[in-house]
């Protein structure tokens, strides 16, 4: 393995009096699919534009193939995007929006358009060429941009957002095809988006970032299933959480007293942040708890409550149960499988868990 | 409803009627501007062929409106492109005082200009102090035109070209100009319709070469010339519906090609 195709070192970005990028260092590995994801006005869409060269650094170093990219112009430099917007120029034809970055290369005229042919095809435009660009759909703009930006073979392909105006069905059929298509080309790419769900399925690894700083980059099951802070938990999926304190720690784990489902024993690596021995946070996700039905047997630990909201979705149930001794809900989903039934709201009922699904947070506040 | 209807009417009326009768008297056989109608007469068409004073007029007419309608698109396109692009200090303040002149009275304007010009500098009246103050007026109108072509048009089309590679001035021929070019020549051509019938700076201004209109002034002294100065109004006033209506329909399809609705124009 060779050094990353691009290092952030440092990189501090203000607007005036605002602090936009609070000091970004991250590496991204060639071939790799990177999504950054976070809430509006976290800066993810600023750190992609230093990377594609539209904005300037305030402080700090961005390298791409090892060259330090100060000063270096968005049109020098070997990185494409796919902007939100699409930005396909209305007033020429798909080929020929296609061909755009091809104006300056030396390729004869057939050659350029077998070049452009064979980018159309690969996003399942063939025989578009002739059509023009301002009659296309939300969805045929998007392959002509993604089409337009791969064929110049950039050493990263930057996609601000590409998804987010396309409606549900069109959006999950886009995002298995860039997956499908970055495997196929193996170019670097760096994703953009606010959707939790879309950096799971798409992404080799996620920077999740909050006020301009990177909270947690890991794999999409280790984010998940080992956030290191509560906005993480938060912003991937649901995370009940409790709070509890941690009691012992020692080489055999550690010992944690939870409200309402009292003591367990966890590894360390289920604190992600650290156990220090005092107060805390315990996180569980919905579906690792299970409500018990009368006269379910279960080997694993049990806790009684009251079922406070019933959310029916067709394929799952969810559960708002209160436990006895805590004052917030925690959620659990379960499967509508066949012969079982769905509690109504007020019923009393048992939960099940399992010490091993509990994420620990030494945080103050939650 | 239906006095709404005759309200319509009667202010349609109001505003063309006049208008309605230069081509009845440039057609009329008689010297006198009165009813009755004297009868059918294409001999103002053909007098207007024989005044050479006239054309000379004409020709300053179009030259001054040509060239002042492309000073003002020129830096129309400069103001429109600051108001859209960048930011910078006073920018309401001073784009609002660019458009000014669009209420200044404009037998003001003609006396300030003439007082800087002829006194201040002591430049020689010519047709070039008048394409100057053509400018002034035509400014508004253009970068009012031009500011709503630069406004449609996505930062992230040209943001894409340079990103895929362009120069930034590439990026201004090849992208900025191709889908600004309905509002250029829709500023073009209403610059040059204003300037054409423009009076009273061109009034003052004008040296020893006058204007069309100016000309036509100096000919109401003359009853005898009324009558080929009306077959001249019909002919300009077929000119400008037809220059008005091609500058909106150029400006309708840059709207359409900029992919946004129709918010409203100057038709």
């Amino acid at each position: 393995m060779t050094g990353p195709i691009i290092k952030l070192d440092g990189v501090h970005k203000s607007y005036g009096e605002v602090d936009v990028l609070k000091g970004i260092d991250l590496d991204i590995a060639e071939g790799e699919f990177l999504t950054l994801l976070g809430p509006s006005g976290c800066g993810k869409t600023t750190l992609l534009r230093i990377i594609a060269g539209f904005e300037g650094v305030t402080d700090g170093v961005c390298l791409i193939s090892g060259r330090d990219m100060a000063g270096v112009p968005a049109n020098k430099r070997p990185t494409n995007m796919v902007f939100q917007s699409y930005a396909v120029f209305p007033h020429l034809t798909v080929a020929q929006n296609v061909a755009f970055g091809l104006r300056r290369s030396k390729l004869g005229k057939s050659e350029k358009a077998a070049k452009v042919e064979e980018a159309l095809g690969m996003v399942g435009l063939g025989g578009y060429g002739a059509r023009a660009a301002h009659a296309l759909s939300g969805g045929q703009r998007q392959r002509v941009a993604l089409a337009r930006a791969l064929i110049l073979e950039p050493t990263v392909l930057l996609l601000d957002e590409p998804l987010s105006a396309l409606d549900r069905k069109l959006r999950e059929q886009m995002q298995s095809e860039l997956r499908r298509l970055q495997r196929q080309v193996g170019i670097t790419f760096i994703l953009v988006t606010h959707d939790q769900e879309e950096a799971l399925i798409m992404s080799d690894r996620i920077a999740v970032m909050f006020g301009g700083r990177i909270a947690q980059l890991a794999p999409p099951q280790e984010l998940y299933r080992r956030p290191r802070t509560l906005d993480v938990a938060r912003f991937i999926g649901v995370m009940n959480v409790l709070p509890g304190e941690v009691k012992e720690k020692g080489p055999a784990g550690v010992e944690v007293r939870v409200d309402g489902i009292g003591r367990a024993r966890i590894e360390p690596e289920q604190a992600p942040s650290g156990a220090r021995i005092g107060t805390g946070w315990a996180g569980i996700r919905p579906e690792t708890m299970s409500v018990l039905f009368a006269g379910e047997q279960t080997d694993r630990s049990v806790a009684e409550g009251v079922v406070a909201e019933v959310t029916y979705y067709g394929d799952m149930t969810y559960y708002d149960v209160i436990l006895d001794g805590t004052d917030r809900p925690l959620t659990i989903s379960m499967k509508n499988l066949i012969g079982r039934e769905v509690l109504e709201r007020g019923a009393r009922t048992r939960v099940s868990w399992d010490a091993r699904s509990i994420v620990w947070f030494g945080e103050e506040a939650a | 409803m239906r006095g709404l209807k005759l309200y319509a009417i009667g202010y349609l009326i109001f505003l063309y009627a006049p208008i309605a009768l230069l081509p009845l008297f440039a057609f009329n056989d008689g010297t006198v501007i009165a009813f009755p109608l004297q009868g059918f007469t294409w001999k103002w068409f053909a007098g207007l062929a024989t005044t050479p004073a006239l054309h000379d007029a004409v020709i300053n007419s179009l030259l001054i409106a040509a060239t002042s309608a492309i000073l003002a698109t020129l830096l129309g396109i400069c103001a429109a492109r600051a108001n859209a692009r960048y930011r910078f200090p006073f920018k309401t303040g001073i784009l609002g005082f660019i458009m000014v002149p669009l209420v200044l009275p404009e037998i003001i304007v003609g006396v300030s200009l003439l007082v800087v010009i002829a006194n201040i500098f002591s430049m020689r009246l010519s047709l070039w102090t008048v394409v100057l103050g053509h400018t002034l007026i035509c400014m508004p109108f253009a970068i009012a035109i031009l500011n709503s072509a630069f406004d449609n048009l996505d930062a992230s089309l040209e943001e894409a070209a340079v990103d895929l590679g362009e120069t930034p001035w590439n990026t201004f021929r090849l992208v900025t100009l191709p889908l600004v070019m309905p509002g250029i020549v829709s500023s073009l051509l209403i610059s040059f319709t204003i300037s054409l019938d423009e009076f009273i700076i061109a009034f003052f201004l004008t040296g020893a070469e006058p204007t069309m209109p100016v000309y036509i002034w100096a000919q109401l002294r003359f009853p005898n010339s009324l009558p080929i100065i009306m077959a001249l109004g019909t002919i300009l006033v077929a000119l400008s519906i037809v220059l008005l209506t091609v500058a909106e329909i150029f400006r309708r399809r840059g709207l359409a090609r900029a992919g946004v609705r129709d918010t409203g124009g100057f038709l």
